[in-house]
């Protein structure tokens, strides 16, 4: 019982939006879409809601080719961006809109909407219009209107982006455990990668209108399978450097050199090394780590962790460490980093996996 | 660049405003160095951005002054101020190549023309805008606009001081990082007084020498990311700053030591002085909670994996706190006891922290 | 571009529209093209002509004369009334109850019903009895629009102007306060001054709104019939006769159902034209 694309495309204006997808989403839990702006999210999430028509392939949900099923028949909710709520109506009449399409009884709406009112903490609110609402308030109120409806596929846009830091962390929380009781598959996009872990369930990471792995989030961000897919779920930005294998070790520019059988199963060659900016430490503390020399460009502190910006062998890198760490611009510092935190990839920019 | 002092500013936005609540901005009084970089940090609707309108002329205060380096500018016109702004979204002369957007102040300013190609040159290579400078301003991305935006106030030498109103809101989140390191190797190349205005606290921290956390009005706290970090003066900042932010638990004293759910918690010093009708919390970060098998037993209601590190959302009779666990650590399925590190525990009464060393 | 589903129902509500615009519009176009190319003695007997009337139309002068004038009225017309417009919005306020009035005020002229405009002003023009008239004459001026030419047209040009700039007002107004403050902030921290502004942030700012006002008013001014009716019937003589008015002459008074079908033709082509390459430029300029 899941949401199925089988081969969908979407080209508009020469433009292929939405390469050729298939993918098998999991029901009934939280699906992440990553991806950087324009990498076609809101297309992706357009064409499962039925809003727009794909141009060629099909989508398939429980069994049945709803590709051509407009989007009133199908059983969809969705969340948007810009807090969107019917700005004539209450908050009540918003929450209870789906519910009176439905042709439901008047005191079954009540307690409906009085329930998910308090779910999600806007029972005072009732009574008022989404202009007087913050931001925070009004997507709340477009969230409860998603989740009455108590549809089995509910789509939500980015729905936090455009509120207060911590108003994220806080709707962040509590959004996972909202729909999980409605058992509804719930398809979420983000360009933050550490939403997506926080978020938790599954993930796909999108590029460019093509779909370069899905898996479970966890997964996915401790064993990428392409360079690409590394890169969308890093934040900081992946820190890469190009690499030469040759028999039993591993040669970074400025001649150093790892020595290393974990690879000795690929084959001589070019080859590309990803590491996560937090894998780069300043303290030497495996036997296996490399020595690497960088200079500073600049150090950025963040309560209690920093990110020291430098440039090594004209790499530009991130080192991302917990503690206070002021270097200043064009100090010289010593790095480590250990091969079982990196990812190899070929000269196609595919994963290579150790032995 | 100049000194900025700001003396007892207040601000209503109503003319006859009467009590505490109409006033956007309730006391503001500081002082910003020349040269240093400061932020603003706080949630929509605390007067933030009614502080930046105000120093840079937009806005007369209610109350107050505001002087820049011993010149009161309070009644001045922005103009008359010579500040930069650079605002939420991009400002730029859609008609005007990058080159001319750039070299307008300057011409305004009735520069010639040699010594403006010069600085427009300097500046463009500064922010990597050297090949757009021909282009029509209309046609560059949102990045590239809001750089264009940034280069206005850095060809002028004589701005006093330079504002930021929160002004990555439209970049592209794999660029943000790119445009904020390069605002600080910028500042650290120019020297110009800056203040930044944001939500994001790592933008604000990572920016900043100094950060001024504001709430409904008032600055609860200017210190650096490190102060802010690790002694909050108010539970806001506790709150706000750190992610997730700080926990605070009830507590009642007990001989001059907290007591919480029975646990008699370490730290660094006794309490003294404390009016036991007041609200007392204990605040400790997730960061300075370990697990320690001296410590007390809580349960586990869930684990947050988010790679390079993992949040434990304990719980301990009702109360709910998050513990920060290193990527490499093992955490016990049960059974978990913590502990919190006396050198960070603070004590808030009534929201705000009790200095234990000023009781001494 | 957000393509729609497209819903197959939608076509029958459409349906009835269709008829309708069929019936009125089409049809009768039809019609007037029949007449264009045939002869008429009367007693519905037709005789093809081709495009012999075209030809007529075309080389004849008294076309030609009408067709020169209105053009120079029209090119008038658009001189005067988008400054003067977008100079009013510059000058209204944009909050408060001024505002309010000022939009009010404006929009008055835009109420009347043009003929009664052409009245109006016929009778306050008048040189004996009108306040225009009896002013500008005891100034000493010779004003008497009834039987000058350039009285005549002067005062054409200012009822229109009263009646038409408000237009122009209201659409530049409406795109003047869809300029976010922030921009009018960063020309005051950049020391722009007035003209500065105007020119580099409120005219590009505008030029959407101001392709419209142009379209407008350049359509409307080119097929003016009421007004200067009802104001100089084309008078004196025929120095304000211009191209409608002139069709309707030829066509109702003369009963020459042929030339007028080919003059009321090669007019709506000229419009069709000039609406064509306005939207292009205008389509050309969005995409730039």
């Amino acid at each position: 019982m899941a949401l199925e694309f089988r081969n969908l495309c979407k080209i508009e204006d020469d433009l292929t939006l939405i390469a050729p997808i298939s993918l098998k989403l999991k029901p009934g839990i939280f699906n992440t879409i990553l991806g950087p702006t324009l990498s076609g999210k809101t297309t992706l999430l357009r064409l499962m809601a039925g809003l727009d028509k794909p141009t060629s392939g099909e989508i398939w949900y429980k069994e049945i080719n709803v590709t051509n099923i407009p989007v009133q028949k199908r059983n969809v909710a969705m969340v948007y961006q810009q807090f969107i709520n019917y700005p004539s109506m209450t908050v009540f009449e918003n929450i209870a809109s789906p519910l009176r399409v439905k042709r439901m009884p008047e005191n079954e709406i009540k307690s409906r909407v009085h329930n998910v009112a308090d779910l999600l903490k806007i029972f005072p609110l009732l009574k008022r219009l989404p202009s007087e609402l913050s931001g925070g308030q009004q997507q709340r109120t477009a969230l409860a209107r998603a989740l009455t409806k108590e549809a089995e596929l509910v789509l939500l846009d980015e729905p936090l982006a455009n509120l207060d830091y911590k108003l994220r962390e806080e709707l962040r929380e509590e959004l996972p455990r909202l729909f999980e009781e409605t058992g509804a598959t719930v398809v979420y996009t983000t360009t933050e990668p550490s939403e997506a872990l926080l978020l938790g369930g599954y993930s796909a990471t999108l590029h460019e209108g093509r779909i370069t792995q899905y898996d479970q989030t966890q997964s996915l961000y401790k064993n990428p399978k392409s360079l690409i897919a590394a890169k969308t779920f890093s934040d900081p930005p992946l820190n890469t450097v190009k690499v030469k294998k040759s028999g039993e070790g591993i040669f970074l520019e400025g001649g150093v050199r790892w020595k290393t059988t974990n690879y000795s199963n690929i084959p001589n060659g070019n080859y590309t090394l990803g590491f996560r900016a937090h894998h780069l430490k300043l303290n030497s503390s495996k036997t296996d780590d490399i020595k690497l020399l960088g200079e500073v460009l600049v150090t950025e502190l963040s309560g209690s962790e920093s990110f020291v910006h430098l440039k090594s062998n004209e790499n530009n890198w991130v080192v991302h460490t917990h503690g206070i760490y002021n270097y200043r611009q064009g100090e010289q510092i010593e790095m480590y980093l250990s091969i079982s935190n990196c990812f190899l990839f070929d000269s196609d920019e595919i994963r290579v996996y150790e032995k | 660049m100049a000194e900025v002092r700001l003396q007892k500013i207040r601000h209503s936005y109503n003319a006859n405003a009467g009590d505490k609540t109409e006033y956007a901005l309730q006391n503001i009084d500081q002082v910003w160095e020349d040269g240093g970089a400061y932020a603003l940090l706080g949630p929509s609707g605390c007067g933030k951005s009614t502080l930046l309108n105000i120093v840079s002329g937009l806005l007369h205060p209610t109350e107050g002054k505001i002087i820049f380096d011993n010149k009161d500018v309070t009644m001045t016109t922005p103009n008359q101020r010579n500040i930069a702004q650079i605002f939420q979204f991009p400002v730029v002369y859609d008609t005007m190549t990058v080159y001319e957007n750039l070299a307008f102040p300057l011409k305004n300013r009735k520069m010639g023309d040699t010594e403006i190609a010069e600085r427009v040159k300097t500046v463009a290579e500064m922010l990597d805008l050297t090949k757009l400078l021909n282009q029509k301003a209309s046609g560059l991305t949102a990045d590239g606009k809001q750089k264009i935006s940034l280069g206005r106030g850095l060809v002028r030498s004589d701005v006093n001081i330079m504002m930021f109103d929160e002004p990555l809101t439209v970049i592209d989140p794999h660029l943000k990082w790119q445009l904020r390191s390069e605002l600080k190797q910028l500042h650290r190349r120019v020297g110009f007084t800056m203040v930044y205005v944001t939500h994001d606290q790592t933008e604000a921290l990572t920016f900043a020498d100094k950060v001024a956390v504001m709430y409904e009005g008032e600055i609860v706290q200017f210190g650096t990311p490190e102060e802010l970090f690790l002694k909050p003066n108010h539970t806001f900042v506790g709150h706000f700053i750190g992610s997730p932010g700080m926990n605070f638990l009830p507590c009642e004293l007990e001989g001059g030591f907290p007591v919480f759910n029975g646990n008699r918690i370490k730290l660094t010093s006794q309490i003294a002085g404390l009016n036991s009708t007041s609200k007392i919390e204990i605040g400790v970060r997730p960061e300075f909670i370990k697990i320690d098998n001296d410590g007390f037993p809580v349960n586990i209601t869930r684990i947050d994996d988010v790679g390079r590190y993992r949040i434990v959302k304990a719980e301990c009779s009702g109360h709910n706190f998050n513990v920060y666990v290193p990527e490499e650590f093992e955490i016990p399925t049960e059974n978990l006891r913590v502990s919190f590190d006396p050198q960070h525990t603070h004590i808030y009464c009534d929201g705000w922290l009790h200095d234990r060393k000023a009781t001494e | 571009m957000i393509k729609r589903v497209p819903n197959q129902k939608a076509w029958f509500l459409v349906l009835p529209v269709i008829l309708l615009v069929a019936f009125n519009a089409v049809i009768p176009l039809m019609t007037v093209v029949n007449y264009s190319v045939q002869e008429t003695f009367g007693n519905n007997l037709f005789f093809w002509e081709g495009l012999r009337w075209y030809e007529e139309v075309l080389h004849s002068e008294r076309f030609q004369a009408s067709m020169t004038r209105q053009i120079i009225f029209t090119t008038i017309i658009l001189l005067i009334e988008i400054p003067l417009g977008i100079a009013i919005a510059l000058t209204m306020p944009r909050t408060g109850l001024g505002a309010t009035l000022c939009l009010v005020l404006m929009s008055l002229p835009l109420l009347i019903p043009w003929n009664v405009v052409g009245a109006m002003w016929n009778i306050f023009a008048l040189p004996e009895i009108g306040l225009l008239g009896k002013v500008v004459n005891s100034m000493g001026i010779d004003y008497n629009f009834t039987q000058q030419p350039i009285s005549a047209w002067i005062t054409i040009i200012a009822m229109d102007v009263w009646h038409w700039t408000s237009l122009v007002v209201l659409l530049s107004y409406a795109g003047l306060s869809a300029i976010p403050e922030a921009f009018y902030h960063a020309a005051q921290i950049d020391t722009a001054t007035k003209w500065q502004i105007f020119r580099y942030i409120q005219l590009p700012k505008l030029k959407h709104v101001l392709t419209i006002a142009i379209l407008l008013r350049f359509m409307d001014s080119f097929m003016i019939y009421t007004e200067p009716f009802v104001l100089t019937g084309g008078g004196p003589g025929n120095s304000t006769t211009f191209l409608s008015t002139d069709l309707v002459k030829v066509a109702l008074g003369q009963f020459d159902l042929g030339p007028a079908a080919a003059m009321s033709l090669i007019y709506f082509l000229i419009v069709l034209l000039l609406c064509w390459v306005f939207y292009t430029l205008m389509m050309r300029n969005e995409e730039q």
